[in-house]
C-alpha cells in the first residue's frame, strides 16, 4: 500500500475547513445484518467525491443512510454544520442535498416534465422555467421527451432524467449512485462531461458513487474504496488510479 | 322504454353516490395499499353530521332557502368528516405503518366495528328522519300513463358529483398535492427523497377521501331523507366493489365502476327481482374480474425498470 493513498489529508482536501458533508462512525445495519462497519468520509465544498467498489460493498446503503433510510444505528452524519443523523429523509432534502439514488427511482406514471416538477417540489417552484431550461440544454434528449411518461423512457433517458430531477432543486450536494450503470460508453461519457461541467461551472459539491472505477477516479478529486462495509483506501483520484492495489481489483481490463 | 330511462336516471344517481364513496377507496389503496374498511362508516357518520347540521341550520339559524342550508350542510359535514378521517389515520392507521400487512386492515375492521356502534349507542339503533328538503319533479315525457321524471333531488345529486369530481380531478392532476399523491402512490421512498413530506401527504388523502364520502353522505341524506347507524356497511360494500370493479388504484375506475353498480343495481331491480339487485352487483364484479382480474381501468402490473 502506497503511502500516499493512505494520507488522511489528502491535497485538494481544504485542511482546517469544516466539510459540507461530514461521516463518522457509521454503522447501518439492516436487521441484524451489518452493511456498514463503521465509515468515516468527508465532502468538502466545491470538490467531487468519489467512493468506488463491488457489488455489494454498501455504496448504495451509504447513500441512503445520509439520507436517514435506512437510519444508521451508531455514528453521526453532518451537513453543513447541523447533525441530520436522526432527521426525517424529506427534512434533510429541503436543507439541500440531492438525490440521483440507485436504480434510478424515475416516477414510471408520470411525465418527464413531471417528474423534473417534482424535483423542484422544494423550492416552491421559484426559477423553475429558468431550470428546466438548463436542464433540457444539459440533456437535449429530455427535452423531446418531456411529455412521455417517465417509465417509457430507455435506460440512458432515466439517467439522464434522474439527475436532473435531483438538479432542480438547485442542490449545494448532489448525491449520484451509479449513474453509468448499464449505459452505453458515449451515454456515460456525455453524463460524465456533464457532472464535471456542473462542478467546475458552478463549483457544485458532488459525491458520486461507482462501479466504473477509471472514469469516476479521472473525473473525481478525491476517492475512497469501499468492500464490505469498511474504508479500505483513500485518496486523490489519481493517487487511486495508480494503486496497485485499485488497479488489480477494479481496472484491470476496465474501461480504459 | 319508460321504464329503462327511469332507471337510468335512478341508477346514475345512485351510482354518483357509490362513485364518491369509492374514490375513497381507491386511492387509500393506491397511497398505502390498505383497504380501508371503515370507510363505509366514515361516510354513514358524514350523513349523521349532515343530519344534525341540517336541524341546527333550519330549525335553530331558521334558514329557509334550501339551497343556501344545502351548501352550509355539505360543507360543513365536508369538513366535519374530514376531521374525523385525519384522527382516524393519525390513531388507528399511522402507529401500524410499517408493521406487517394485515395489521392495518384489521385497525380498519375495528375502526369500522367502533364507528358502527359509537352512532348506534350515542343516537340510537332507530331510523333517524328528515323532514324532505326538495320535492319538485320534472316530467321528461308520460307515454301511457307512466311518466319519466327527472326529481331536483336527483338533478341536485347527479351535478354536485360532477361538480367535485372535476375539482377534485384538478387537484389531483394539477396542484402540487396531487402530484406529491401520485408520488407517493408511484415510488414513496423517492417522494421523500425529493422533499415530500410522506406521512402529511397520507394524511391529506384521508382527508380527501373522508371530505367527498361526506358529500357521499349529504347527498344520500338528501335522497333517502333517512339513516341509521347501521347504514354504512352495505353502501360501503357497494363502493368498494365498484372500485375494485373500476380497477382499484384508478380515479376514474371508481366513478365508472359506481355509476355501473349504481345502473345493475336499479335496472336488475325494475326487470328481474328487487331481492336479488345485490346479487346481481357482486356477480357482475365476480365475473368481471375472472376476464380482466385487474378491474376494468386497472393498470396491470408491468412497468419498465
Amino acid at each position: 500500500m502506497s503511502d500516499a493513498a493512505t494520507m488522511p489529508a489528502p491535497a485538494q482536501a481544504p485542511a482546517g475547513r469544516t466539510p459540507l458533508l461530514s461521516i463518522r462512525g457509521v454503522k447501518t445495519y439492516y436487521g441484524n445484518i451489518i452493511a456498514l462497519k463503521g465509515v468515516d468520509l468527508d465532502v468538502h465544498e466545491g470538490e467531487i467525491v468519489t467512493m468506488i467498489g463491488a457489488n455489494g460493498a454498501g455504496k448504495s446503503t451509504l447513500m441512503m443512510t445520509i439520507f436517514g433510510n435506512p437510519r444508521c444505528r451508531e455514528g453521526t452524519i453532518t451537513y453543513a454544520g447541523r447533525d441530520i443523523t436522526h432527521m426525517p429523509t424529506h427534512e434533510i432534502a429541503h436543507l439541500g442535498i440531492a438525490q440521483s439514488p440507485e436504480g434510478r427511482r424515475i416516477f414510471p406514471r408520470m411525465t418527464v416534465f413531471e417528474n423534473l416538477q417534482m424535483g423542484a417540489a422544494i423550492r416552491n417552484f421559484a426559477h423553475f422555467d429558468e431550470d428546466l431550461e438548463r436542464v433540457c440544454t444539459m440533456f437535449p434528449r429530455l427535452k423531446e421527451r418531456l411529455n412521455q411518461r417517465g417509465g417509457t423512457l430507455s435506460g440512458g433517458e432515466q439517467q439522464m432524467l434522474a439527475i436532473a430531477r435531483a438538479l432542480m432543486s438547485r442542490p449545494r450536494l448532489l448525491l449520484l449512485d451509479e449513474p453509468s450503470l448499464g449505459l452505453a460508453p458515449l451515454v456515460v461519457k456525455q453524463i460524465f462531461n456533464v457532472i464535471r461541467e456542473l462542478n467546475e461551472r458552478e463549483g457544485m459539491t458532488v459525491f458520486l458513487v461507482e462501479q466504473n472505477a477509471y472514469h469516476a477516479l479521472k473525473l473525481a478529486h478525491r476517492g475512497y474504496v469501499m468492500v464490505t462495509g469498511t474504508i479500505t483506501l483513500q485518496g486523490t483520484g489519481k493517487e487511486l488510479l495508480e494503486n496497485p492495489q485499485v488497479r488489480a481489483a477494479y481496472l484491470e481490463g476496465g474501461a480504459h | 322504454m319508460e321504464v329503462f330511462v327511469q332507471q337510468l336516471i335512478n341508477g346514475l344517481t345512485l351510482g354518483s353516490i357509490y362513485g364518491l364513496i369509492a374514490i375513497g377507496y381507491t386511492m387509500v389503496f393506491g397511497i398505502i395499499g390498505m383497504i380501508n374498511f371503515a370507510h363505509g362508516d366514515v361516510f354513514m357518520l358524514s350523513a349523521f353530521i349532515a343530519l344534525m347540521l341540517f336541524l341546527f341550520v333550519t330549525a335553530w339559524l331558521g334558514i329557509g332557502s334550501i339551497a343556501i342550508a344545502l351548501i352550509i350542510v355539505m360543507i360543513g359535514a365536508m369538513l366535519l368528516t374530514s376531521l374525523w378521517g385525519w384522527t382516524l389515520e393519525r390513531m388507528a392507521y399511522r402507529p401500524l405503518r410499517g408493521s406487517f400487512r394485515l395489521a392495518p386492515l384489521i385497525s380498519a375492521i375495528g375502526v369500522s366495528i367502533f364507528l358502527s356502534n359509537f352512532v348506534q349507542v350515542s343516537q340510537g339503533a332507530r331510523n333517524k328522519p328528515i323532514p324532505p328538503m326538495v320535492r319538485d319533479v320534472i316530467v321528461l315525457f308520460e307515454r301511457d300513463g307512466y311518466a319519466v321524471a327527472l326529481s331536483y333531488k336527483q338533478i341536485i345529486i347527479m351535478l354536485t358529483t360532477a361538480v367535485l369530481l372535476a375539482i377534485f380531478w384538478y387537484v389531483v392532476q394539477k396542484t402540487p398535492l396531487g402530484r406529491a399523491q401520485r408520488a407517493c402512490e408511484q415510488d414513496r421512498r423517492m417522494a421523500a427523497l425529493v422533499g415530500i413530506d410522506v406521512d402529511r401527504t397520507i394524511s391529506l388523502t384521508f382527508v380527501m377521501g373522508a371530505s367527498l364520502a361526506a358529500v357521499a353522505g349529504t347527498m344520500y341524506l338528501l335522497y333517502y331523507g333517512v339513516v341509521s347507524f347501521a347504514d354504512g356497511f352495505v353502501p360501503g360494500v357497494k363502493a368498494f366493489t365498484a372500485a375494485v370493479l373500476g380497477g382499484i388504484g384508478s380515479l376514474p375506475g371508481a366513478v365508472l365502476g359506481g355509476l355501473i353498480i349504481g345502473l345493475v343495481e336499479t335496472l336488475w331491480s325494475a326487470y328481474f327481482s328487487i331481492e336479488y339487485k345485490d346479487v346481481a352487483a357482486f356477480s357482475l364484479l365476480a365475473i368481471v374480474l375472472i376476464f380482466m382480474p385487474s378491474g376494468i381501468l386497472g393498470r396491470p402490473e408491468v412497468e419498465k425498470v
